[in-house]
């Protein structure tokens, strides 16, 4: 399964997906003209199809995830029966506008620096007493299946930063020492096919297959991408969040299964965005 | 067979990954593999094995793959020996077969099951090949004619040995050491040669 290869010659469902989805929110008859014939027409046709996604914010389909967030963020669950609204992301308990937008952080009461999804995931366990064991078993959902609960929480909570630029300190001991360790696994081969993160997202200007790779340790680049996660993924038909993305390429690089909220994956969130610091964040995005 | 990655932990005690934070703190491989084992816990030790950079990973790593000469040639050295060869020498098999190699991303994913489907090149994920294919990668160069433009009798074999492990001739290569790490068969990589040289093959059209 070639999962980054967009629409090629014709042999790929997504650009038809694309287009019908956007036929059926738009109405517009000129989609047709985003058939692709060869590389440049089918380039233009992609953009022009996000374009028009990004143009109206009523047809990310992500949306609906936003809301379902902040419904779960809201109810009184678990065993002590309370909402999220005691919950503290960083502003205190309860504060979710700009909150995601300072992440991660040292949380001294976990003891650890942790990124918006296992934050919330600590929120879910300790404030509420939900029990996430066999959620953590199978975190990420399948393509067609919606994003879970946690996903559906993280979606709500950074969309309340969206318009904002990363304004993450990392000036903490703790928080120098996860962007440093996630800097060391941004850069260190291992596996089968001797793959890092750097083999794709190391140089600029490049592609995967069709897909364009931004060069992650370049301020500029990481700006333009890392503020869009959580996003809808339009070939898969879910909100990816950032966890469930890096797990993705772990998968694609020949590792074992990355945990959800594992050290490494915090270390990794906090490198990427110690270079995306003062970009904009605009989730939920919107991806191919 | 995967290479046993014993080997890279001598280098245990160095500096890993280049990782001197930009902040000037360093971060010990030690440090490292502890972060690796508890973020992918629950892994089998087949699957944790694979977190463990052989000696040339780590070496490149350690040089962000820019490595100075001497580490350079000493790279090139040890991957060249692990080269094996068919018993026939001859490097070309059939281009047919080499292009679903290279079409094919399939393989030693945690999904994946080499009982079913065997693995793939996954050349275009990186490589312009055949005219035909516009959806190809570019982290490497474009092999598009390759067969036209390279025609002497050493090619095949030199060809062969890239293919087999890249990093004989470039340490550091981003390309996977494709007959190395066991990822493709000898008659695999005559395939693909065979799908760069052959004149009936569509990149050479």
């Amino acid at each position: 399964m070639e999962c980054y290869r967009l629409a090629g010659t014709g042999k790929t469902g997504a650009l038809w997906l694309a287009v019908a989805v956007a036929w059926l929110l738009l109405g517009q008859p000129s989609v047709a003209q985003l058939a692709p014939r060869g590389v440049d027409e089918t380039d233009r046709g992609l953009e022009t199809f996000r374009n028009m996604m990004k143009s109206d914010p009523w047809a990310n389909p992500g949306n609906l995830d936003v809301d379902r967030g902040a419904e779960l963020w809201k109810a009184k669950r678990g065993k002590r029966k309370v909402s999220l609204e005691g919950c503290d992301l960083g502003k205190g308990p309860g504060v979710v506008d700009g909150a995601f937008a300072e992440l991660p952080r040292y949380f001294a009461d976990a003891g650890q620096v942790m990124d918006l999804e296992s934050r919330v995931l600590w929120c879910m366990e300790t404030v509420q007493g939900l029990d996430m064991t066999a959620f953590l078993k199978k975190p990420h959902p399948s393509g067609g299946q919606p994003v879970g609960d946690l996903g559906a929480i993280a979606t709500y909570v950074a969309s309340r930063s969206s318009g904002l630029t990363f304004a993450a300190t990392l000036e903490h001991p703790r928080e120098k020492l996860a962007v440093a360790m996630g800097e060391a696994i941004f850069n260190r081969r291992s596996g089968p096919f001797d793959f890092s993160c750097a083999s794709c997202h190391g140089s600029q200007g490049k592609r995967i297959r069709r897909q364009g790779l931004a060069f992650l340790s370049l301020p500029e680049e990481a700006r333009t991408v890392v503020g869009e996660w959580p996003a809808y993924r339009v070939s898969a038909t879910h909100v990816m969040t950032l966890q469930h993305r890096l797990y993705d390429c772990f998968w694609q690089m020949r590792l074992p299964p990355l945990r959800l909220g594992s050290p490494a994956s915090i270390a990794l969130t906090a490198y990427l965005v110690s270079k995306a610091n003062g970009g904009p964040i605009s989730a939920p995005g919107l991806k191919r | 067979m995967l290479r046993v990655l014993a080997v890279a932990c001598g280098l245990s005690a160095s500096v890993a990954g280049g990782a001197l934070g930009e902040n000037g703190r360093a971060i010990s491989e030690r440090q490292i593999q502890r972060v690796m084992r508890q973020s992918f816990a629950g892994a089998s030790p087949p699957w944790l094995q694979r977190l463990q950079p052989d000696a040339t990973m780590a070496q490149c790593s350690t040089w962000h793959n820019k490595p100075p000469g001497n580490v350079a040639d000493e790279i090139k050295a040890r991957e060249y020996k692990s080269i094996r060869y068919p018993a026939d020498r001859n490097f070309i098999g059939s281009w047919k077969r080499g292009e679903k190699l290279a079409q094919s991303g399939y393989g030693l994913r945690f999904t994946d099951d080499s009982a079913k489907r065997p693995n793939g090149g996954n050349c275009y994920a990186c490589h312009q090949l055949s005219p035909q294919e516009v959806s190809f990668g570019t982290i490497g160069v474009s092999l598009k004619g390759y067969g036209k433009l390279h025609k002497t009798d050493t090619t095949a074999q030199i060809v062969y040995e890239k293919i087999y492990n890249s990093q004989s001739a470039v340490a550091c290569s981003l390309m996977p050491r494709f007959g190395t790490n066991g990822i493709l068969s000898i008659d695999d990589i005559r395939d693909l040669v065979a799908y760069l040289l052959d004149p009936e093959s569509p990149v050479n059209k």
